[in-house]
């Protein structure tokens, strides 16, 4: 448990701890539950819930962050596998779907790693060539129409419920459990940090540092592929034009606010996701509290400077001083 | 001589895909189509000239589609509830965004952040301001809006040169001379080469970052203002996502993302070529609009791949010299 939460994660601990209690103080029944069906409801699964896209997306994005990469298409990724899997499902089963699906964003992905890890573009630019043409890719599948559909296997997968959970935060679990048991139980998670710090000092020391851009980007594509499915099986239908839109904004967030830094290197998956749960707390708070949705945005961007400021490393000086000031008082 | 062949192959792109659009459908060369990719791009053009400075520098600005969507919105409260004259308002709004602008300078330069995620934090707060203002679209119907829409130059052939794109030309030319005849344009180039060999060269390196991302949202504030003549309205929703297509201009365009090379005049092509695809789709009428977007990525793809060779080249005869010297 050390390696997955270091102690480093007190401060989103403490920041998700202190939104908590704002909502808790905007809304008195925030942390009430309630069983229904065999399925929990009351508001806090509810932030779990509507938190499951970002919260997959910014677990493959923080691999490619840690990379000092950036993918700036998994929104366009969910609009094409929901697109996809909008359209299969009321013709095929769950299985042929969901492989449908995210073999789309598996490609996507292979697409995003092949330019930057072989053709070596950087990554903003490798990226917006998909984030512009695959809202258009996923308008093409779906005819321009909103496709809906009706398959239960699809729906379940958006509404269901397993142990009490709503299944996209069951699948989320598992996604982080996978992630980390792959990325962390292995050498894995060390050498995508090794690509991240120094790419050329890594490759001179023998990491495969191209077969390690190319798998996170395709890791980053199948996890956007599945927040898309997810995302589509919520609404029972796919629409091009606004599924994922500026997600992946989010996803970025999360990973900062995660404390991974843009540049690369040590990254912590169960922080980003953290993030993600503070993105989704926040939002949920303001709606609770009956103040316009439009404020979200405002919250956000002051949030985002307060994370950057925290990281900079003009300040990093700062808070030396301070940590030290508070030694000599101990 | 800098960013000339980009430029040139960008001008060959856009002049062959016009005669192969004027052979399918002979109306397009005309000078009232041409006048209207003009005025319909008028916006675009003015944001993508600010956006060169900055990519040349080697930064990113992604406020500048908030910033237009805040100037209608503010422009047209100003004026309609508020009661300002218009030129008031569009000083008072000019001065509003380039101080944002300078404002997200500093933070990039004093905090030494990644100017990616400052002018994401700066989209957001735009775009959450507009939305405090007003959510619903509020018209503007005051006379000088009139006065601006209908006029125009005729031009031979009965095409309408407006406004707007008489504006639009003006800065772009403005903004060529601007980076390519002062020391501020080298300035540019210098940083976005290298910003620690410009710093030990005696440029400002805070001073240019604070005016180069000021331009940028001075730039977007004008089009923001474009944008309301070509609308007569203010609506918080509006140019959403202009910021990638000044982006995809600007890359189309011949500059490279890394910074250091690139021209605004391959800007202002870009700027056309992505009309133009708009141009044929709605001449066609079979084809969707999505389509647009599947194209300016291929585009992008093209152009980018591009550079990169052209990079490869550049950077190979040094290899072999030292090769050779060794």
């Amino acid at each position: 448990m050390t390696a997955l939460l270091p102690r480093r994660g007190l401060a989103q601990i403490l920041a998700l701890i202190v939104i908590l209690a704002v909502d808790r103080v905007v809304s008195p029944q925030f942390f009430d539950l309630r069983l229904q069906d065999g399925r929990l409801f009351g508001s806090v699964i509810d932030v779990l819930n509507r938190g499951t896209p970002v919260a997959l997306l910014s677990l493959g994005m923080v691999l490619v962050i840690a990379t000092r990469g950036i993918d700036l298409s998994v929104g366009a990724v969910m609009a094409i596998a929901g697109a996809i899997a909008a359209s299969l499902a009321d013709s095929h089963g769950l299985p042929v779907v969901l492989a449908a699906a995210l073999g789309a964003g598996l490609v996507c992905g292979l697409w995003n790693g092949f330019l930057v890890a072989v053709l070596g573009m950087q990554p903003i630019v490798a990226t917006l060539i998909l984030m512009v043409a695959g809202r258009g890719i996923a308008q093409l599948i779906t005819e321009g129409r909103i496709v809906t559909f009706s398959s239960p296997d699809l729906v379940w997968l958006g509404n269901g419920a397993v142990l009490g959970l709503p299944v996209p935060v069951a699948i989320a679990l598992c996604m982080l459990i996978l992630t980390g048991v792959v990325v962390r139980g292995s050498a894995l998670g060390l050498l995508i940090e090794a690509t991240g710090g120094n790419a050329r000092a890594s490759e001179l020391a023998g990491v495969g540092t191209r077969a390690m851009i190319l798998a996170v980007y395709v890791w980053c594509g199948v996890c956007a592929a599945l927040a898309g499915v997810i995302a589509a099986a919520d609404i029972m239908g796919a629409d091009a034009n606004n599924a994922g839109l500026w997600l992946e904004l989010d996803a970025i967030l999360a990973v900062v606010i995660g404390g991974t830094s843009l540049f690369g290197g040590r990254f912590s998956l169960v922080l980003a996701v953290l993030g993600a749960l503070i993105i989704q707390t926040m939002n949920t708070g303001i709606l609770l509290s009956g103040y316009p949705p439009e404020f979200n945005l405002l919250v956000k961007a002051v949030v985002v400077l307060a994370v950057l400021l925290l990281q900079s490393p003009k300040l990093t000086g700062f808070a030396g001083i301070v940590a030290r000031l508070r030694r000599t008082k101990a | 001589m800098k960013g000339l062949p980009p430029v040139l192959i960008t001008a060959i792109v856009l002049v062959a895909g016009f005669a192969l659009c004027a052979v399918q459908f002979p109306n397009i060369a005309s000078t009232r189509v041409v006048g209207n990719l003009l005025t319909d791009n008028a916006f675009l053009g003015i944001v993508a000239t600010g956006m060169t400075f900055v990519i040349i520098s080697g930064g990113i600005d992604l406020s500048v589609g908030s910033v237009i969507g805040f100037t209608t919105v503010f422009v047209a409260l100003a004026i309609e509830r508020w009661g300002m004259p218009p030129l008031v308002a569009f000083v008072a709004i000019l001065a509003l965004s380039a101080a944002f602008g300078a404002a997200m300078g500093a933070v990039i330069h004093v905090f030494d952040l990644p100017p990616f995620i400052v002018t994401l934090a700066g989209m957001f707060l735009a775009r959450g301001a507009s939305f405090l203002l007003s959510t619903e679209s509020v018209p503007i119907t005051a006379p000088v809006y009139a006065t601006v829409s209908d006029f125009a130059l005729r031009m031979p052939g009965g095409g309408r040169l407006t406004a707007i794109a008489i504006i639009m030309l003006v800065i772009v030319i403005g903004g060529a001379l601007l980076l390519q005849l002062t020391r501020f344009g080298a300035n540019v180039y210098a940083l976005g080469g290298s910003r620690a060999a410009a710093s030990l060269m005696g440029v400002a390196v805070g001073k240019m970052t604070i005016k180069i991302y000021m331009l940028s949202s001075l730039l977007a504030g004008i089009a923001g203002i474009v944008f309301s003549f070509y609308t007569s309205a203010g609506y918080s929703l509006s140019a959403v996502g202009v910021e990638l297509d000044s982006i995809a201009a600007v890359v189309i365009g011949g500059t490279l993302l890394t910074g250091g090379q690139g021209s605004v005049i391959g800007t202002f092509l870009g700027v056309l070529i992505q009309g133009l695809i708009q141009t044929y789709i709605n001449f066609d009428g079979t084809l969707s609009s999505w389509w647009t977007k599947i194209a300016t990525g291929i585009l992008l793809f093209a152009f980018i791949a591009l550079q990169q060779g052209l990079v490869a080249l550049a950077r190979r005869p040094v290899t072999k010299s030292l090769g050779a010297a060794t």
